[in-house]
């Protein structure tokens, strides 16, 4: 079927089986590599983008869904060319380890903060629930704050 | 003489037998059908709790802000909350993982706005009568009157979910309630005609 929706602010019509997962057309349709496929069943969070800013997982969402929607992937984040508070904040903190898990919890981290602009300890335990194998959640936290503060610092 | 008074005495006590049996047998037909009354009205109302009191539907009638999942009914993984509007945190709504249908393939069930039941119909640890109660209380239903609550249940997309409940991440056939859906819209209508009886605690 065709379905039409925004990839990082561009219309696109995509002819794919409906419930193909939005991961497997945004990765193998439209050749976005940045968003991650980790477990395939919605339990580890590698896969987040968003649709309609709201956080996604994208293994678990049959591209059918999209229609008409705005999907933004870890390669949208940045807006004209600089880098989104979340991305520099990662910069800043040097978070990654292996990396596979980061555009994942980044997709997260910039939902919530359109939701809880300076979150407490608290919010990050209760929204941030991706999995990390190399365990960089220390250094992920202090990136969520940072992040916050990046952002207020721009207003 | 002797034999005319046996005789009088044989007739006395068999016109009082058949009065008494007839008596007997009124009170029985009387009671009988007050009995049948009620029967029907707990029969109805046990076939709609039996669906309501089942798992998939209790599961996201928490009451407290924590989702259950499951055969077992546990608490829903990864911390997931209830949030301010029943619909999730704010970077972990229940739109971030379920969609509006059950995805065969990741096994994640979903139906049209997939949310928790407001506090006020949190029914975990409630009885099916003190279920049966707060689902009539206008103050705890969201102001419902019964017609509402039937179309609610015979209805909403969400609520006739339970009937096709998909498969789970290992692909097995999640646990359907006990009625199938067409016995469930009949047993909700038909308790609701009744005038949504609650029948007296056992
Ligand atoms: S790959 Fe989607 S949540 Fe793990
Ligand atoms: S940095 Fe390696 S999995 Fe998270």
């Amino acid at each position: 079927m065709k379905i039409s929706f925004k990839i990082n602010g561009e219309d696109i019509t995509v002819e794919v089986d409906g419930n193909m997962p939005l991961l497997w057309v945004v990765r193998d349709t439209l050749g976005l590599k940045g968003t991650k496929f980790g477990c395939g069943k919605a339990a580890c969070g590698a896969c987040t983008l968003h649709v309609d800013g709201i956080a996604v997982r994208s293994c678990s969402y049959a591209v059918r869904f999209a229609e008409g929607k705005s999907v933004t992937t870890i390669e949208g984040l940045s807006i004209k060319g600089e880098l989104h508070p979340v991305q520099q904040a990662w910069t800043d903190e040097i978070v990654p380890q292996c990396g596979y898990c980061q555009p994942g919890f980044m997709m997260a981290t910039a939902a919530l903060l359109n939701r809880i602009p300076n979150p407490t300890d608290q919010d990050i335990d209760d929204n941030i629930v991706n999995v990390c194998r190399c365990a960089t959640y220390y250094r992920m936290r202090k990136a969520i704050h940072r992040a916050a503060e990046i952002n207020n610092q721009k207003v | 003489m002797k034999l005319k008074k046996s005789l009088i005495f044989t007739a006395l006590s068999f016109v009082l037998l058949v009065i008494v049996y007839s008596l007997d047998g009124r009170e029985k037909i009387v009671s009988e059908r007050v009995h049948t009354e009620t029967d029907q009205n707990v029969e109805v109302f046990d076939k709609v709790m039996s669906v309501v009191t089942h798992k998939r539907c209790m599961n996201c009638h928490p009451a407290d802000d924590f989702p259950r999942q499951g055969e077992d009914s546990h608490v829903h993984r990864f911390g997931v909350q209830r949030g301010v509007d029943n619909h999730g945190l704010a970077a972990l709504q229940c739109g971030s993982c379920h969609q509006e249908a059950n995805n065969l393939l990741s096994g994640v069930p979903g139906a049209p706005h997939w949310s928790l039941a407001p506090k006020s119909m949190g029914w975990q640890g409630l009885n099916k009568f003190e279920i049966a109660t707060a689902m009539l209380d206008r103050t705890k239903n969201g102001n419902r009157s019964k017609a509402d609550i039937a179309h609610h249940l015979t209805e909403d997309p969400l609520v006739l979910w339970v009937f096709e409940p998909g498969v789970d991440n290992e692909g097995t056939e999640r646990e359907k309630p006990p009625l199938i859906k067409e016995d469930w819209i009949t047993a909700v209508k038909e308790w609701i005609a009744a005038g949504a009886p609650i029948p007296a605690e056992e």
